[in-house]
Order: C-alpha cells, then sequence, then structure tokens
C-alpha cells in the first residue's frame, strides 16, 4: 500500500491518511452528490416538503473538513444548508435526510423543522437555524464548556460568505477568539448569498483577512480540492486541540446550483457555471487524483458508485414507507416541563382541519 | 437569621447554586473583578475563579448565544444583562435559537438570563424597561420576575435548576430598598405558582414586580378610607401563567383590576383579560380594568416619569370606580 501513497510535497497532514481513508473521501463526496440527485428527483414528484437545497459542486469542501475532526474525542459540527457532506462524515445517514425533506413522522425532527436542519450531539452534529451566522456564537459556547471540563474536544462551524456580515458572526468569533475556545470557524465561500454577489457582500476581497480583526490566524484554501481542504482544516483543529484557540479557514468553492431548487440562477454571469462544471468539478477533480496519483483502480471506484445507489435506494424504499407526522405531537416538546402543551379548547378530542385537508392543491406541493 | 436585600438574596442564590452544582457558572459584562454594574456578583469571581465567572465583550448576541451552547452540552449559564434594555440586543438568540431549541432539535437549554429592570429610578428609555411582554408571546421561554426578596432568591435558584431557558427579571427599584428574613435551608420557589399578597373579598388586583407594593399600598388606602378589601395577587411568573391562581381570585371578588409597570398596548393585562373572558367570563360583576404605564418610551425626568408610571394614587382611583360599577 505504501508505494501507492501520493508524491505530494512532504508534511502535509492528508499525506497521513491512508488509502483506505483517501478512497473514503471519494465515497462521502460520491454520497453526498448522489442523494441530492435522489432528493432532486423526489422533489420533482412533489414528495419534498419545502425547498431543496443543493451543495453542487461543493461537496469537497463539506466532506474534506468534516473528515478532518476526531470522531472518537467528540469533535461536534455545526454544518450549513450545504453541507449534507459534513453531516454525512459526521455519521447523518441517507434514511435520515429522505424522511426529513419528506417530512415523515420518524424522520429526526418528526416533522418540526425542514430539510436538513437537525442534528445529535452523541454522533458530533447540531443543527442549524435559518438565521445566518447565529451558530458561531452557539459553536463558541459549546467549545467554551470543552475548555471548562478540560475536555480535548474540538468545534468547527460553518459559515458562508454572507454570514460573514451579520452581527451574530462578529459577536461569535470575536468572544470565541477572547476566551481561546477550541473552536475552527469555516467560511464557505461560494460567490453568492442567494443572489449577492460577494462584491455586494463584503469591500474586503478575502474573508480570510476578517481573522485578523479578531487577532486569529486567518488561512485559505482550495475547497474544490478535497485534500486541500482536509489539509486546512486539520492544521486548524490541531491548533485548538493544542488550546491555541480559533482560526478562521476560507475555502473557495462555486455554488453551482441556486439558492434552493426553485432559484433559475439568473443573476448569473454567462458561462460561469459550466466554466466551473467543466473545469473544477471537486469531484471530477478527485478522481483525477485517485485514478492518476494514487493508482486506485476504476472498478474500485465503479463499485463504490453503485454501493452508493444501493444505499440510496434502500433509504428511499424505507423512507416511501415511513408514516406521515402525527397531527397531535405537534404539542409535544417545548419544554422539558410541562412536556405537552394543552390543546386548544375548540381542539380537545379532535384532529380538526388534519382529518379533511383543507389547503387547497394549488397551494403548494404537500398532498399528505 | 438576619434580614437580607432583594440584590443579596439575588446574590444568595448565586452563590449556593454556583456552590451546589459545578456546571453553574456566570456570564455578563463587567461581572467579575468589579462584580457588576449593581453589584450583583460581587464576591464571585473571587471565590469561583474566572473560568467560571467570565468577563464578557458587549455582545449580548454572542454571549446569549454561547451559554445556548454551553447550556447543550450540559452547562448551566446564568448570563447577566447589565441592564435588561440590553437583551433586545439578544432578542434573536433568545426567541429563534434558543426558544425553539428543545421544539425542533431536542436540544435542551437550561440557562437563566438575569438582570434590573424596571423604572422609578429616573433611568430614562434605556435603563428603565420592561420587556417582558415581548417575550411572553415566544414559546419555549420562561419568564420570572419576583417581587419579594425571599421570592427572589428561590425563583432564581428554580430558575437554574430548571431545564428550560429562563428569563429572570430583576426589579432594580427594589434592589436595596426592600428586605427580608430568608427562609431557612435549601429555599426553591416553584417557577409557575403565583402568591396571594394580601387576602380580601371585594377586588382583585393581579400585578407583579414592583406595582405589586404600589398595590398594596393603595390596599390599605382602600380598607382605611373606603372599607374595602382587596386582595392583591403577586404572579411571580408570567411565563408559564398560574391560570388557576387567577380564575380562583377571579371566582372570589368578581372584580378585577390588572396593574402593571410595562406599557399598556401588547401588555401582560391583555393576556391576563382574555384568559379570564375564556374561562370565567360569567363570574365577572364588572369590566377588567387595568393600570399601566402609558404608552411611550420612559423619559427619565422625574415630572415627566412619575406621569407615565403607575402611581399609587392611580390604583385607588381605578379601584374605586372598579367597586362602584
Amino acid at each position: 500500500m505504501a508505494t501507492r501513497t501520493a508524491s505530494r510535497a512532504p508534511s502535509r497532514p492528508s499525506d497521513a491518511l491512508s488509502l483506505e481513508q483517501k478512497v473514503e473521501l471519494y465515497y462521502w463526496m460520491r454520497l453526498t452528490r448522489s442523494l441530492e440527485e435522489r432528493l432532486v428527483n423526489l422533489y420533482r414528484q412533489t414528495k419534498v416538503v419545502g425547498g431543496l437545497f443543493r451543495s453542487l459542486g461543493q461537496e469537497a469542501d463539506a466532506v474534506g473538513s468534516a473528515f478532518a475532526l476526531d470522531r472518537a474525542a467528540g469533535d461536534i459540527l455545526s454544518p450549513l444548508i450545504r453541507n449534507l457532506g459534513a453531516m454525512l462524515v459526521q455519521g447523518a445517514r441517507p434514511l435520515e435526510i429522505i424522511r426529513q425533506y419528506m417530512a415523515k413522522g420518524d424522520s429526526p425532527t418528526r416533522g418540526r423543522e425542514l430539510n436538513i436542519h437537525f442534528g445529535d450531539t452523541e454522533r458530533g452534529f447540531i443543527g442549524q437555524i435559518s438565521h445566518l451566522g447565529d451558530m458561531v456564537p452557539v459553536m463558541a459556547g459549546v467549545t467554551l464548556s470543552f475548555k471548562m471540563r478540560g475536555e480535548k474536544r474540538v468545534g468547527l462551524v460553518y459559515v458562508g460568505d454572507g454570514a460573514t456580515s451579520t452581527g451574530a458572526f462578529h459577536e461569535g468569533i470575536n468572544f470565541a477568539a477572547v476566551q481561546r475556545c477550541p473552536l475552527v470557524v469555516i467560511v464557505e465561500n461560494n460567490g453568492y448569498a442567494y443572489s449577492t454577489p460577494n462584491t455586494k457582500q463584503s469591500a474586503v476581497k478575502e474573508f480570510k483577512d476578517k481573522a485578523m480583526a479578531y487577532g486569529i490566524p486567518g488561512v485559505r484554501a482550495d475547497g474544490n480540492d478535497v485534500l486541500a481542504t482536509y489539509d486546512a482544516t486539520h492544521d486548524a483543529v490541531a491548533r485548538a486541540r493544542r488550546g491555541d484557540g480559533v482560526t478562521l479557514v476560507e475555502l473557495m468553492t462555486y455554488r453551482r446550483k441556486g439558492h434552493a431548487e426553485h432559484d433559475n440562477q439568473s443573476y448569473v454571469p454567462d458561462g460561469e457555471i459550466e466554466r466551473w462544471e467543466k473545469t473544477n468539478d471537486p469531484i471530477d477533480r478527485y478522481v483525477r487524483v485517485l485514478l492518476d496519483e494514487l493508482q486506485v483502480e476504476k472498478k474500485e471506484l465503479d463499485a463504490i458508485d453503485a454501493r452508493v445507489k444501493q444505499e440510496i435506494d434502500d433509504a428511499t424504499d424505507l423512507a416511501e414507507q415511513s408514516p406521515a407526522a402525527e397531527p397531535t405531537d405537534a404539542l409535544n416538546g417545548v419544554y422539558a416541563q410541562p412536556a405537552s402543551v394543552e390543546p386548544l379548547w375548540y381542539r380537545a378530542g379532535v384532529r380538526s382541519a388534519v382529518e379533511q385537508h383543507e389547503r387547497a392543491a394549488g397551494w403548494g406541493t404537500f398532498n399528505g | 437569621m438576619a434580614e437580607i436585600t432583594y440584590l443579596e438574596a439575588i446574590r444568595e442564590a448565586l452563590f449556593e447554586e454556583m456552590e451546589r452544582d459545578g456546571n453553574v457558572f456566570c456570564m455578563g459584562e463587567d461581572i467579575g473583578a468589579y462584580g457588576g454594574a449593581f453589584k450583583v456578583t460581587d464576591g464571585l469571581m473571587a471565590k469561583y475563579g474566572e473560568q467560571r465567572v467570565i468577563d464578557t465583550p458587549i455582545s449580548e448576541a454572542g454571549f446569549v448565544g454561547a451559554a445556548a451552547g454551553a447550556s447543550h452540552m450540559g452547562m448551566r449559564p446564568v448570563v447577566e444583562m447589565q441592564f435588561i434594555d440590553f437583551i433586545s440586543c439578544a432578542y434573536d438568540m433568545l426567541t429563534n435559537y434558543i426558544a425553539t431549541a428543545r421544539y425542533r432539535a431536542f436540544l435542551p437549554c437550561p440557562l437563566v438570563i438575569r438582570g434590573p429592570s424596571g423604572g422609578y429610578v429616573r433611568g430614562g428609555p434605556f435603563h428603565s424597561q420592561n420587556p417582558e411582554a415581548a417575550f411572553l408571546h415566544t414559546p419555549g421561554l420562561k419568564i420570572v420576575y419576583p417581587a419579594t426578596a425571599s421570592d427572589a432568591k428561590g425563583l432564581l435558584k428554580a430558575a437554574i435548576r430548571d431545564d428550560d431557558p429562563v428569563l429572570f427579571f430583576e426589579h432594580k427599584y427594589l434592589y436595596r430598598r426592600i428586605k427580608e428574613e430568608m427562609p431557612a435551608g435549601d429555599h426553591v420557589v416553584p417557577i409557575g405558582k403565583a402568591r396571594i399578597a394580601r387576602e380580601g373579598k371585594d377586588l382583585s388586583i393581579i400585578t407583579y414586580a414592583a406595582t405589586v407594593w404600589k398595590a398594596l399600598e393603595a390596599a390599605e388606602q382602600l380598607e382605611k378610607e373606603d372599607g374595602l378589601s382587596v386582595e392583591v395577587l403577586d404572579l411571580r411568573t408570567l411565563l408559564p401563567m398560574d391560570d388557576d391562581a387567577i380564575i380562583a381570585t377571579v371566582k372570589k371578588t368578581n372584580r378585577v383590576l390588572i396593574v402593571h409597570e410595562d406599557t399598556r398596548t401588547g401588555g401582560v393585562a391583555g393576556e391576563i383579560t382574555a384568559r379570564i373572558n375564556e374561562r370565567a367570563f360569567e363570574w365577572l360583576d364588572a369590566p377588567i380594568l387595568r393600570v399601566t404605564a402609558a404608552d411611550v418610551p420612559l423619559p427619565f425626568a422625574p415630572p415627566l416619569e412619575d406621569y407615565v408610571l403607575p402611581q399609587v394614587a392611580d390604583i385607588v382611583s381605578v379601584a374605586r370606580r372598579l367597586a362602584a360599577y
């Protein structure tokens, strides 16, 4: 196996990855992309409730960065909407993702919150909310608890280029820097916040330069190179674990799909998407590394593709059989105590509107 | 045991809870070496160190969010707002992130946000607010606003031990003006239970925080001058509201006056009125009336502040009208 290791510049953290681990990176990226393609099918079949958010073209930055965490040590990340890959690496399963998108009763949130907005602290990921930047203070607190308890755990939080403009980002990263929390802040620079290009988001040329204002290191890496992403994140994680505090890592990537599936990307200059697709697709690039530099055989990758397809097919079949959410479950779990909210008096003993669906078919895709 | 002030009672609760549970820690602006703007946390850092008594940057959203994250991991943060007026800077964190965390993501958020609230102190529009109604509307939060020193201690201890996020409003007018001997032992007052501050049979004043004392003063005057027997119900907790105690006093006196220091429109009194309307309309002998602040930002000049805020004379005159209805 040793003969098959890459002959790159020495002392890159990814040099220490085994070939199995390097192939595993491909598996996670392929799983991310194929799972999202399956979700597109389900969306077009009107089986998805709510919007569908793609990470097409950004799989490497999500997978490579999450892979740099130590799951056995109890590291925790907080994903963004385009970090499905990071969640899968941390242990989220395709079945959970599909159930989430289909608003199923046995989905991780039991129909409470949409898409990939869910978490599991045991497996090491905390569900985001829609308010961008808010997870930075939250992860500052998660990692503050690691520091207070003397645990050698690290936290990682993803934000987009747009979220760096929020007050929450600033307050959270500043607090974490002052407290020297073991936190890695990843700014995924994918060019757009919904339709807004970076030039209208910030006057800084490089988001990594924002680190200077917080007295922390800022680094920039190629987010479409999964190994470069791993390397940059690994260094930041090691620094955090040593007790040296926060690092801001800017990962350069590109959002090839719209904000969500409905977005026609009319604001994108002609040819831009096609150029990234042709010349800078993270999976295509990594396949070349695997085949050409690491001498992985094509059939090995084909076998992974087949395995991924099978896993997604199985998950889809199971998710389709999952029950819808139970209406009265909506009243449970707002508080620890009381555990349930009392039904409104005119709903006591009845499920009212839910028995007979009152929403006109033309209002949306939900037909449950 | 000696009498201690409302402020000292809060401090005593903090010391006792930090001693009892190593997961309890405090965060806020200037709370450490300086002991806080009102000296509530005085001596806390000297005893527990700067790891557990954290001086924060001026970042309410930042450290409230950090409290949420730490609480997910099993810590029990107690966050001080230097003045409760600044809680609005953390409104997003509290309402969007913290209040929903258990429901949407099964993440526990056992944290307390506490801070000096209320007027009658010539503090002006940004050092006198009563923002409770802004949060009453948010499922997932609990809101406590004690009127006595022993309640301040017992409710803060309950709030720190509660598995849900609690907003703990402290009335700064009461900080050093009222004193009381603390009940012996581990004094915990349950959240969600109102207290009858004065028994009566002719009419009920439902109130909380500093206006409990105004109501008691008015009740005394009404008894002396009008021979009226006035009941005063101190809500103590606003969320969850003690509906049973409210309905019980309505059924007892059949006349209700609601008093709060907060502004009128969208205030807590409207919510209480609706609840009585739904559950005990037929028990009322008169319309529910309310005495509140006028709907203006609170001015600081004494004649202006006194004019805007509820006074004993207002309560007396409205209670007379209610009794005569």
